[in-house]
């Protein structure tokens, strides 16, 4: 059975131009990746105290055209996330520095720390000179576990809508206009493998503030922490 | 009886029906981004963004007219001893043109236009936030907590969410104060007082797009306005926590900018703006007002009140409000399926329980016609009419209602217990008869009394009101519908309450009574301010208290009598629970 946590928003056939919205050119531009990110560096980091993934490789944005979050509906969702952007997109581990290109745009993965929580795209957006709203996202990172963890769940929030792979299975889908909040989509029950295991995310937004918080949880909603996040692990 | 405040008639009434516009209010209550309504001098007024604002003589129906200057976002308003503190934002504009905010207060000592006191002091700029900043210093939100400190919340979804306190005096920046931060991915915040908690409520969703947004209001509570603020399953709100407060509903979606109006007497409301109202959605916003309620510590949506037919069941007795006329058995095909007590005007089943008059049981003999002839069928619960209080011959289940018509061939078990208590005093609790009249049982369902079974039965005079075991009776089910062109009162429009299916209205005396005239006129006296308290119950107040401060309302006075009696908001006497019937 496919594992598929789908939380579906009332269907909204129109997308709906906000008057508030904005538009790119009003993107803020920062010149270091302080104080939302650090460089990520060699060997294994742990979860954060609640169990928050930090450590992640962020594709620089695919620019978007939406200016409105309402038409987020599952089919509209599922229809972006499989659409072909670069070569090998649902399998790639990339390195710090590696280069894909989208459109014709050549775009760079970082490799980063998320200082907070949450891994705040939106801020990244800004500090790599791209554009902050309208715009699509992909996220990898690689988790290592010291022996097999079963019945976990992944946990997810995202702002806006979201979907997220383990080990090259769908396991969290975020539809409609979604703010981030902490555990606000989890997965079914799933096993992490013993060893390396690829997480992968999907994140498109239009207006607004682009972020998203990810890690597992038990059934009671309890942090699970005993795993490391190594990106240097990914093919081993 | 005489009813008071007789006012002229209203000459072209109308109830709204019970399906009514699902706007709120009345008037046009356009508006987005409400501050928290402010009465001043008897009228009501909130600002909202852009400038001006709304005034309502009432608090029911609503008029453009209130003035604030400087233009800006997502005003809020606050009365501090004497004066009104108002604060704004200026703002680059959002998403389109930046972040960089402002947040301003300045004071007037009314907020009437008219007035030659009417003259807002210069702004102050209190908190700010760079274009840049983890932050959107708007929509700001005012406390004056019960230590007499001042806060001030304020932001968007974009960063953070966060409070600084200001001087009461002088509505500035308390020098050297840091903000601090207490959420995220919420904006229109303002925190409430309560129990020693501090309550941040916050809007949730996103607004702006009419009738596909998503605005909701969500809350959560510390013991310190700085926070942390968990919400009920004690999630931070600075990770996106919060309970739901309301949500889109009753055909109005997108609520948003919560704003406190504490009417004492446990009796809360709180405004705030929908997106979008299905029924009228050519506007930018419009007001709400609706009951807060509390529930295990936590801040509720109150139910909206559009009327129906319900039964009014005491909180103090869990006794109905009735009109005070004998009960007519429950019939099935002509047959009397239920037996009766002599009862109303002389004729005493249950003795009275200290309500005076006779309240409660069936006629034992019923009313003429009431019953099938021939039909008799079981002795009545408290058949016994007490001699001298009651009608005559209750020894025996009736329901035949003619005289005389007591079950040939079917007549009925003797009465438990019956008997007429010889010389009076309890004549009840006797005749609870087994017998089935007129062919033994019958089985098929008992149809609901109507008006048409009962109305017959009753005087065509004013009668009394009393309370008793509810027992679906005609006289007990009332019809409750607001009256169009009345007025009303903050929050809601006033309703006129009638036997379902009749005229026959709920009447407020110039004695302190309440009794049930013959017919509906509109005077003052028949109309009813209904407030839902915190605790879910509801109040129910004649219109002339409407404006009291020492209201009369409908109270249980006795376990089984209802008057109107000054509210005391700590006792049960004067919550009223609607149920349906």
């Amino acid at each position: 059975m496919k594992k598929l946590t789908t939380i579906k928003m009332s269907a909204v056939g129109i997308l709906i131009a906000m008057s508030l919205q904005a538009s790119a050119q009003n993107a803020p531009v920062r010149t270091s990746y302080a104080p939302y990110f650090t460089e990520a560096k060699a060997g294994a980091k742990a979860p954060d105290a609640d169990g928050f993934i930090q450590r992640w490789l962020l594709l620089e944005p695919i620019k978007n055209s939406l200016r409105s979050n309402a038409g987020f509906t599952e089919e509209y969702i599922r229809g972006e996330v499989y659409t072909d952007y670069f070569p090998n997109q649902f399998t790639v581990v990339p390195k710090n520095g590696d280069k894909v290109t989208v459109n014709d745009v050549e775009l760079k993965w970082h490799a980063l720390d998320a200082t907070n929580f949450n891994a705040k795209l939106f801020r990244f957006a800004g500090m790599v000179e791209k554009d902050v709203y309208g715009v699509t996202f992909w996220a990898v990172t690689v988790i290592d576990c010291p022996e097999e963890i079963k019945d976990v769940r992944m946990a997810v929030g995202s702002n806006s809508a979201s979907m997220w792979w383990v080990n090259g299975e769908e396991e969290v889908c975020l539809f409609g206009d979604r703010r981030m909040v902490m555990d606000d989509c989890v997965s079914e029950r799933l096993t992490l493998k013993k060893g390396v295991n690829i997480i992968r995310g999907f994140v498109i937004n239009g207006p607004g503030m682009s972020d998203m918080c990810v890690r597992f949880i038990d059934d009671a909603g309890n942090p699970i922490k005993n795993y490391t996040i190594n990106l240097g692990k990914a093919g081993n | 009886m005489k009813t008071y405040l007789k006012t002229a008639a209203f000459a072209a009434l109308a109830t709204l029906g019970l399906a009514h516009t699902a706007s709120a209010l009345d008037g046009e209550p356009y508006i987005h981004d409400p501050s928290n309504i402010m009465e001043c001098d008897g009228k009501y007024y909130t600002f909202g963004t852009g400038g001006g604002g709304l005034i309502s003589d009432d608090g029911w129906t609503w008029r453009s007219g209130a003035v604030r200057p400087g233009g800006g976002a997502a005003p809020d308003a606050l009365k501090i001893g004497d004066r009104y503190l108002v604060g704004y934002s200026a703002t680059g504009g959002g998403l389109g043109g930046g972040h960089a905010g402002r947040i301003l207060t300045m004071w007037n000592k009314t907020l009437d236009p008219n007035s030659p006191d009417f003259e807002y002091t210069e702004p102050i700029e209190v908190a700010a936030s760079l274009n840049d900043e983890d932050c959107d210093a708007i929509d700001i939100g005012l406390l004056l907590d019960p230590s007499g400190r001042l806060w001030c919340t304020y932001g968007t979804y974009f960063g953070f969410i966060r409070v600084v306190e200001l001087d009461p005096k002088t509505g500035a920046r308390l020098a050297g104060n840091e903000a601090v931060d207490i959420a995220i991915d919420c904006e229109a915040t303002t925190m409430i007082y309560r129990d020693g908690w501090y309550y941040l409520l916050a809007t949730h969703g996103t607004c702006c797009s009419g009738a596909t947004s998503t605005y909701n209001i969500r809350v959560g509570r510390s013991k310190s306005p700085t926070g942390p603020f968990l919400d009920h399953t004690g999630m931070d709100m600075i990770r996106g926590g919060g309970k739901l407060v309301v949500a889109a509903n009753n055909r109005l979606i997108g609520a948003g900018h919560f704003g406190l109006l504490d009417l004492g007497g446990n009796v809360q409301k709180f405004s705030c703006h929908y997106e979008s109202s299905l029924d009228d959605p050519g506007h930018f916003g419009v007001l709400d007002i609706r009951a807060l309620l509390w529930k295990d510590g936590w801040p509720v949506a109150g139910d909206y009140f559009m009327g129906g037919t319900f039964e009014i069941e005491s909180g103090r007795s869990g006794y109905a409000l009735e009109m005070g006329v004998d009960a007519v058995p429950l019939t099935q095909g002509g047959r009397t399926r239920q037996m009766a007590a002599p009862a109303g005007e002389g004729g005493a089943a249950r003795p009275a329980r200290g309500a005076g008059g006779a309240p409660g049981g069936f006629p034992a003999g019923g009313a003429p016609g009431a019953g099938a002839p021939g039909g008799a069928a079981r002795p009545a619960m408290g058949a016994a009419g007490a001699p001298g209080a009651g009608a005559p011959g209750g020894m025996m289940g009736m329901g035949g209602g003619a005289p005389g018509a007591g079950a040939p061939g079917g007549a009925a078990r003797p009465a438990m217990g019956a008997g007429g208590a010889p010389g009076g005093g309890m004549g009840g609790f006797g005749g609870m008869g087994m017998g089935m009249g007129g062919g033994g049982r019958n089985s098929a369902p008992i149809p609901d009394q109507t008006v048409e079974d009962a109305e017959p039965t009753w005087p065509n005079k004013t009668v009394v009101t009393r309370l008793g075991d509810y027992m679906l009776q005609a006289h007990q089910k009332w019809t409750i519908a607001p009256v169009e062109g009345a007025g009303g009162y903050i929050g809601s429009p006033f309703f006129k309450i009638t036997i379902e299916g009749t005229d026959r209205a709920l009447t407020a005396t110039e004695e302190g009574t309440v009794v049930v005239e013959t017919a509906f006129t509109g005077d003052d006296s028949q109309l009813w301010r209904i407030d839902q308290l915190i605790d879910g119950s509801w109040r129910i107040m004649p219109k002339a208290e409407s404006d009291s401060d020492e209201p009369m309302c409908l109270s249980a006075v006795g376990i089984s009598t209802p008057s109107l009696a000054k509210y005391d908001p700590d006792s049960w006497n004067f919550r009223w629970n609607f149920k349906k019937p």
